[in-house]
């Protein structure tokens, strides 16, 4: 019975490697870091409309549907790499996209969309970056969800995935809809 | 062409890997000597294939190869040559190369290293090291690899994260894991030592150098790091009890026990299974804390590296390799026996005290790193234990253990001498105590209640620590390389304990806000803030200002802190003006504008802070002699003829050789 005693470190290892993968688990995913903004409404804007040279766009016209904000710009290269599913998802989805181009150049990002194809409904042009602050955007691409009633539902900090989408965003979007009805 | 040839690599690399597992653990185990004269040559072999790798990695980023999802991810056009190497481990995927690199360095040193070992037992150590590699190539190749291509390429990156461009920060991660890594070769080395069934003092002759070279390069590592947070962050502190640093803290206290309880078994043949528990601990802290920092449990300063993805499969290897060496270990430890008792007031007994306080005080670390976890996984509230924890516990098991450093200094192996050695402890201990209090009230004229007794250990280490040197040059005896060692290391304890103690006590600070022509004084110094004025460098612009420090009068230095703008990441950073004066570190940070010409100003003095990083470098000089010693290289030649022909799974033999009391 005394050689149990050097069992022990092995019981004591396993307990700890369950706390981790309970841990693990639970992990609130990187991407889903808390906003303050979640269960608050979405900080008004109405910026230049990059579609439209000379009209402006208000998110106070996106209100009765859920919607998706999403902050980009040409120089980011990880808006590059969700750019595809992006576009996959404006083609299955019910729900907008509305893009937010941050500091950019037009001409440059009338080029990226050309060249890779638009998945947004709409583009408010930022160059001075005031409303990102205002959403608290620590570095592009970020998504928000804003749900029918203007409410941020989601945020997304990081390139958006398929997985993602249907993690995070489908069973948002699917229950508030029902709500709304 | 160059990315896919570092894939490439990267996978023959992992099928050597495998040869060498298969080779090092099942040749030994059948007796096939073919078998194991083949695990070197997969070593070299999985070595080049990731240096090729690491190099093209390092083309990639050098070339600015923007259709590299990595490169784009961490570099820029605008980034200087150094940074762009340093960006390889900027973030997860490169940090990961980087340390299977070390691994696979640290492997081949012990290949080269360990061929007057026995070569069955070589073969296995170098199998367990195999194993170990194996896993990281694949979580690599699996969930994080560096080459993944970008299409179309980007035309410009995102930049390195600014945090991370500084000097300090480049070389802090090769360092740290060289001491993460390195204490993969003691675990090696003990799951070797239980796989054979044999476990003797030559065994620990054998890891004694290679433990202390790796818990150098991490108390170098600890200490680049802390440093950069010191003045990079801003917050003008020098360690912050964040998970990250916990993280890498936890392995070198861990590490440093298993330095002085592999001194008891190779000297005397003691703690044997403590040892190798040790050994196996050690390594363990270190995965953990690769798995804390790239698996996203934790949110700290360190985040921009986590991704959770990647926690469950470095679950599963902690599970495998920690597992495994534990129940080898439940296996084999009781078989092993030792020889001889010891008196309660030996050298032995101080040793195991050591031991016993330095685990505690990792376990102290451990529980308030992982308190956020348990309190979920017991499904309570979320609890985050702060700094006021780690500052209560921590010094608890530390005071003692400072205490203990003179006495077991003074101590004799296996014979309490100690009624020999008090009237000379006592008289060092009075000075020591006169010296602390002339200091405490003499310089700085007031304290805490813990300053003087803290001040008082560090003088008392550090006389102890150079009595026995001292004492052994006036009788004309040589000084070994571990003594030198040895004392160099308890020496930069003492400094250690000065400089924490110092910082802690007499730390002056004070946030105003000041405008050019204005004056401020703090303590004894005057700070004029002179101008502002605006700067630019290669990948920023910002502002810098102007600070004129004069101390009674005396014009002493300026500082010129700035406050960056990095254009592509658009982060703001502080870098602040940093200068000393008679020991005490002067900290100025320029913070926001906060209109009508004013700026907020940061002003901290904080005497002798520079001895918590100058002390961490000491100590790894001093393991460094330590370890080049004579005695190692003898120890190996010893073996060879001694024990090579020893059959494998032979049962725990215990060396019947004498004691060797030499620096008793």
């Amino acid at each position: 019975m005394k050689s149990l005693r050097f069992a022990l470190p092995l019981a004591g290892f396993l307990l700890i490697a369950l706390v981790l993968y309970i841990g693990v688990k639970n992990s609130p995913d990187r991407q889903n870091l808390r906003s303050v903004l979640i269960g608050r409404p979405a900080p008004e804007w109405t910026l230049p409309d990059l579609m439209n040279p000379g009209a402006m766009l208000t998110n106070a016209s996106f209100k009765g549907k859920p919607y998706i904000l999403n902050v980009w710009a040409t120089w980011c290269a990880a808006c590059r790499y969700e750019h595809q599913t992006l576009m996959d998802l404006s083609r299955n989805q019910e729900v907008p996209i509305i893009g937010l181009n941050w500091k950019d150049e037009d001409n440059l990002a009338h080029e990226w969309l050309e060249r890779l194809g638009n998945p947004y409904a709409a583009i408010a042009v930022d160059k001075k970056g005031r409303v990102p602050i205002d959403y608290g955007v620590t570095a592009a691409p970020e998504s928000f969800l804003v749900d029918a009633n203007g409410i941020v539902q989601y945020r997304l900090a990081g390139p958006m995935t398929h997985s993602i989408w249907k993690r995070e965003f489908a069973p948002r979007i699917a229950g508030k809809s029902v709500v709304a009805e | 062409m160059v990315p896919e040839l570092g894939h490439f690599a990267l996978i023959l690399a992992l099928l050597l890997a495998a040869l060498q597992t298969f080779f090092g653990i099942a040749g030994p185990a059948l007796g096939k000597d073919r078998w194991v004269a083949a695990v070197a040559p997969a070593v070299a072999g999985q070595f080049v294939m990731i240096c090729v790798a690491l190099a093209c990695l390092v083309t990639a980023f050098v070339t600015l190869d923007f259709s590299v999802l990595y490169v784009a991810q961490n570099a820029n056009s605008a980034l200087p040559l150094m940074y762009r190497v340093a960006a390889v481990w900027g973030a997860h995927e490169g940090s990961l190369l980087l340390w299977i690199f070390l691994l696979s360095s640290w492997t081949i040193a012990v290949a080269i290293g360990s061929r007057r070992l026995p070569p069955r037992y070589a073969a296995r150590v170098l199998g367990v090291l195999g194993f170990i590699t194996f896993a990281f190539l694949l979580f690599s190749l699996a969930t994080s690899n560096p080459f993944m291509r970008l299409m179309p390429a980007a035309a410009d990156g995102r930049d390195l994260n600014p945090l991370l461009q500084d000097p300090a920060l480049a070389i802090h991660p090769p360092m740290l894991y060289t001491g993460y890594v390195g204490f993969a070769v003691a675990f090696a080395f003990a799951c070797a030592a239980m796989l054979e069934g044999k476990m003797d003092q030559v065994w620990a002759r054998w890891t004694r150098p290679w433990t202390t070279v790796a818990w150098g390069f991490l108390s170098i590592g600890i200490a680049l790091g802390s440093w950069w947070a010191y003045y990079e962050l801003g917050w003008g502190g020098y360690w912050f009890w964040d998970p990250v640093e916990n993280a890498s803290f936890m392995p070198w206290l861990a590490g440093t026990a298993l330095i002085h309880s592999l001194a008891v078994t190779d000297k005397r043949g003691l703690f044997k299974s403590w040892t190798l528990l040790l050994a196996i601990l050690a390594f363990s802290l270190s995965l953990l804390g690769t798995f804390l920092v790239r698996s996203g449990v934790t949110v700290s300063v360190h985040s921009f590296a986590a991704d959770p993805g990647r926690g469950m499969f470095l679950l599963v290897f902690l599970l495998i390799i920690i597992g495994g060496a534990l129940s080898l270990y439940a296996w084999r430890a009781p078989m092993l026996k030792s020889p001889a008792g010891f008196d309660v007031l030996s050298r032995e007994s101080f040793l195991l005290f050591n031991n016993i306080l330095l685990v505690i005080a990792t376990a102290i670390v451990f529980g308030g790193t992982l308190a956020p976890f348990i309190a979920e996984a017991i499904g309570s509230e979320t609890l985050s234990v702060g700094t006021p924890y780690f500052n209560i516990m921590f010094p608890l098991p530390i005071i003692p253990l400072l205490a203990l450093v003179p006495i077991g200094i003074h101590a004799g192996w296996k014979k309490g001498r100690l009624s020999e050695q008090k009237g000379r402890l006592l008289v060092t201990l009075g000075i020591s105590a006169v010296l602390a209090l002339a200091f405490v009230f003499g310089v700085y004229g007031r304290g805490q209640v813990l300053t003087p007794v803290a001040y008082t250990l560090a003088i008392w280490i550090a006389i102890s620590s150079l009595i026995d040197p001292f004492d052994r040059i006036r009788r004309g005896l040589s000084l070994s390389r571990s003594i030198i060692g040895m004392t160099l290391a308890h020496i930069a304890l003492a400094m250690l304990v000065m400089g924490v103690a110092s910082v802690e006590s007499y730390t002056q600070e004070r946030d105003i806000a000041a405008g050019p022509g204005d004056t401020i004084t703090l303590g004894n110094y005057a700070f004029r803030f002179d101008k502002v004025e605006s700067v630019e460098g290669p990948n920023y612009e910002g502002v810098r200002g102007y600070f004129t420090v004069t101390h009674e009068g005396r014009k002493i230095l300026d500082l010129h802190p700035e406050k960056r703008l990095y254009w592509v990441q658009r982060q703001t950073l502080t870098e602040a003006g940093i200068g000393s004066h008679w020991g005490s570190n002067i900290f100025l940070a320029l913070g926001d504008d906060v209109g009508g010409g004013k700026w907020s100003v940061r002003l901290q003095i904080r005497p002798l802070v520079n001895y918590v990083w100058i002390s961490a470098f000491l100590m790894a000089l001093g393991g460094g002699i330590a370890a080049s010693d004579k005695r190692y290289r003898n120890a190996k030649e010893r073996a060879a003829e001694g024990v090579s022909g020893t059959a494998p799974g032979a049962v725990a033999s215990v060396s019947a050789a004498p004691a060797r009391g030499s620096a008793g």
